[in-house]
Formats: C-alpha cells, structure tokens, sequence
C-alpha cells in the first residue's frame, strides 16, 4: 500500500513535472490577450444599449466581470497615488482604490456612447520572449476619422497578463492622475486625498440622480 | 484640421485672434523675463507650499506621521513640478482666464454650431480645411527626415482636390493613404529642441516655448493666409475654431471632473505633444 501510494506519488510529480514550462508555453502573449479583450468589449458595448447610455451600475459589473480579472489595480492605484502609497494604511490604500475605481468608471462611462463600428488594431509587440513587462500598443480604427492610438502597459502574472496602466492617444492614466494626487497629498495628506475623490463621486452620484 | 473626438489638443484660432494672442503672448513673455526670479519668489498657491504642508502634517496626523522625510519629498515634487513650469502661477491665471471666455463664448458658440449644422456640412467644412493643410505637414514631414510620410501627404492633397472636388471628401483616406499630424513645434522637437518651460497662450490654451514657437511659424505658413479674399479667409479661420472646439467638447467632462483641471490639462498636454513628437512610439523612460 504505501509503495502504491509512493509510487502514485511519484507519477504525479513526473505528471507535474514538465506542466511547468509546458503551461508557460501555452501562456497567451500579451498582444493576443489584448486584442481578444478589446474585441470582446466592443462587442459586449455594442449588443447592450444600457451600456452605451453609460448605466452607471451596469457597467461597474461590466468592468468587474469583463476587465478587472486583466489588470493589476491595486498597482495602478499605487503608480498613480506615487510615493504615499507606502505610508498609506491598508485601509486607506482600499479606500484609495474604491474611490480611484469610482472616479474611472465615471470618466470613461461618457465615452461608450460612441462605440459604434471600430475595431482594434494591435501592433507587432516588440518585446523578448522572456520580458515580464511590456507595452502592447493598439488602435482603434473607425469608419469615419483617423485611429485613436490605445496603448497598454501589462506585466506578467503566471501564465495570462496584467495592464497596470494605459494610455489614449499619448496620454498615460497614471500620468496624468499622480501630479494632480501628489498636490493633494502635499496638501492635506491621504485622507484628504480619499475625502476629494470620495466627495466628487458622492456629488455626481446624487446628481446623477436627481 | 484632424482633431479627434476627446483629444486634449489646443483650440484653433481665427487668424486675428491668432495674431493678437501671440503679441500678448509676447508682451507675457517679455514681461515675465524681466522678472526672472519670479518662480522662486512666487506665492504659495492654496495647493503648494511649506504652509499648507504644515498644516497637511498637523491635519493627518491620524494617518501617517510626516516626518521630515516627507517633508523633503514633499520639496522634491515642487522642484519637479516648478522645473517643468516656471511659470505655473502666471499660467494659472492665464487658464483662469481662457476658462471664463470659454464658458462664456467659444462653448456656446461650438455647441450651437454642433447642434445646429448637418453633419454632412461640418464634414465638408473640416475635410476642406483639412486637405488644405496637407502640403505644409508633408512639408514638415520632409523637415523631419520622413520622405515617405512626405509624399504620402503631398499625394493626399493631390487626390483630395481632385477625386475629393476641392477636399469636399478624403477619399485619400480610403485608397490607403493616411492623414498625418504634423506641424512646426513637432519639427523642432524631431531636430531636438527642448520643449522650454509649459506656457499657456491666451485663447488658445496650453502650450510651451517651443510649440509656442512653432504655432506661430503654422499661421504664418498656413495655406488659407494665401487667399486674397480676406472675408473667404476670416470664415474660414473661424469655421476652423469653432469646428475644433467642437471636436475638443467630449473633452469638457473629463476637465470638469479634475481634481485640478490645470494640472491635468497640462500634464495630458505635454505627453500629447512628446507623444506626437515621436510618431505615437516615444521612448519608454519610466
């Protein structure tokens, strides 16, 4: 009996053994993943009229279902938030990012009624087989005008790959958001930082309301 | 004009305006030289400085300590920042300022245009003026060491003016030759000409010295000043303004929903422009 198991052991790590590298061949490559992701998203926009009206719930499960799994958030957060992040509680880091979520959500929620015929484009990936980071970089193409460039800065996460920030047309998110943060902090400290953001998102909800 | 939808470019000006906001611009800018200590002498704004720092430690006392570690990042982050834009008072009152003839103007104006035109007729209006620019951005591209990208543009017009019945549409687009987006403060940025400290013009919004530079040297160039008919040339300027405050109103919610509008208009702005330096692949530094 215990040379059964011994052995039934062993067969499983002989099993398990070569999983590894063979699992990181069938890794997907970040610019596959991302161009079955946007795909995905257009599509899922495009069949749901609640969505391209910019429902604001309905998209929040949207991004948690369709988006979240992809990208590394917290890291996002944290880039964006800069130096403070570190001395930030955990608490307050969840607060930052519930509150640093809610303020994407609404900014890019406007943008979805113009989800009408694009498609994406993504470009060769110039990268090292063996690079665990990477910018995927993309476009959105359209009937009428010209691309909107839609770049991806994604690390590796086991076998699939996460974006912990992008850019539109240029622009990097986490750019953009860390010098506006960074004054905040300097000013009032992170809870007055979590007190702005939280404030905004309260009024627009009331607003969006009433 | 090939603005796209939410882009965080500058608003096109009518060629008066254009003239009049660069001699302000000029009279700023020679008044702000004389004074040159000003970034080290300047007011603390309600945002910065060693006061509201002060008071930032005593109020979050309940978080993190802030001890003089922080302090001293604190210092570093206002060095970058003063480094990028000397002049970030000046500049906010500037932007204060365009804001409020936004508001009160160039808003209404655009979304009455955008309301009332049909889509057919602003298409018209910017393919036109579009097609009218493309010689001097395949000029710059030729400037900029991109022949291809030169001739693809100077072929554009070609075609645009011709199967396009005077730029009317861009078939161009369509038979595989693109649009490109080039201008001067881009060329001098390919040649290796440092941005300068950030400025914002009025009327026209953010900017820096050398694109500042370089929108001066575009109006100049600018193909619609070759028309004698100075009441053809003066609508067609202030078609061109309006229709790219019109493409720039998706843009107004992401602006009212800043923590700072200035600095988010000013960080989105430079990256932009590095951006559109180097062709959408600028160099990853981070």
């Amino acid at each position: 009996m215990t040379r059964f198991l011994l052995a039934a052991l062993a067969a499983w790590l002989v099993a398990l053994a070569p999983a590894g590298p063979a699992l990181a061949q069938a890794a997907v490559a970040p610019d596959e993943q991302i161009r079955t992701m946007s795909t995905q998203i257009i599509e899922r926009i495009k069949a749901d009229r609640d969505l391209q009206a910019g429902d604001l719930r309905k998209l929040s499960q949207f991004v948690d279902e369709t988006i979240m799994p992809s990208v590394n958030f917290e890291r996002m957060t944290a880039l964006s938030v800069g130096r403070s992040w570190r001395q930030a509680t955990p608490e307050q880091q969840k607060q930052l990012m519930v509150e640093f979520r809610a303020l994407l959500l609404r900014t890019y929620a406007g943008a979805l009624s113009a989800v009408k015929d694009q498609t994406v484009r993504v470009k060769p990936l110039r990268a090292g087989a063996d690079d665990a980071e990477v910018i995927v970089r993309s476009e959105i193409v359209q009937s009428r005008g010209d691309p909107i460039q839609l770049d991806y800065r994604m690390e590796k996460a086991g076998t699939a790959w996460r974006i912990y920030d992008l850019n539109v047309l240029g622009v990097w998110l986490v750019e953009t958001y860390r010098n506006q943060f960074t004054q905040e902090i300097n000013a009032r400290g992170i809870d007055g930082l979590i007190k702005s953001l939280a404030d905004r998102n309260r009024a627009f909800a009331q607003g969006a309301k009433g | 004009m090939t603005v796209r939808r939410g882009e965080p470019a500058r608003v096109r000006p009518s060629r008066r305006l254009r003239a009049a906001g660069l001699a302000v611009v000029l009279a700023v800018l020679i008044a702000v030289e004389g004074c040159a200590g000003l970034a080290d002498v300047r007011q603390p704004s309600n945002t910065d400085g060693a006061a509201a720092i002060g008071a930032a430690g005593a109020v979050s006392a309940g978080s993190a300590t802030r001890g003089d570690a922080d302090m001293a990042d604190a210092d570093a982050d206002r060095a970058r920042i003063a480094a990028l834009d000397p002049f970030e008072p000046l500049n906010r009152g500037v932007a204060q300022f365009n804001d409020t003839v936004d508001r009160w103007v160039f808003r209404p104006v655009a979304v009455f245009y955008d309301q009332y035109t049909p889509e057919v007729v602003q298409m018209i209006a910017r393919n036109v003026l579009s097609n009218l620019l493309d010689p001097y951005i395949a000029l710059n591209n030729f400037l900029q060491g991109k022949p291809g990208a030169g001739f693809n543009d100077l072929g554009r017009f070609a075609f645009n003016t011709t199967f396009g019945f005077f730029g009317f549409a861009d078939p161009a687009s369509d038979a595989g030759m693109p649009k490109h987006r080039e201008d001067f403060g881009q060329t001098l940025g390919v040649w290796g000409v440092e941005t300068g400290p950030f400025l914002v013009l009025p009327f026209f919004g953010p900017s820096n010295l050398r694109d500042g530079f370089g929108f001066g040297v575009d109006t100049y160039a600018a193909l619609i000043n070759r028309f004698d008919n100075v009441r053809f040339r003066n609508s067609a300027a202030g078609v061109q303004f309006v229709d790219t405050r019109v493409l720039l109103l998706p843009a107004d919610r992401l602006l009212n929903d800043a923590l700072d509008r200035y600095t988010l208009m000013r960080d989105a702005y430079l990256q932009r422009r590095r951006n559109l330096v180097f062709d959408g692949n600028p160099p990853d530094d981070e």
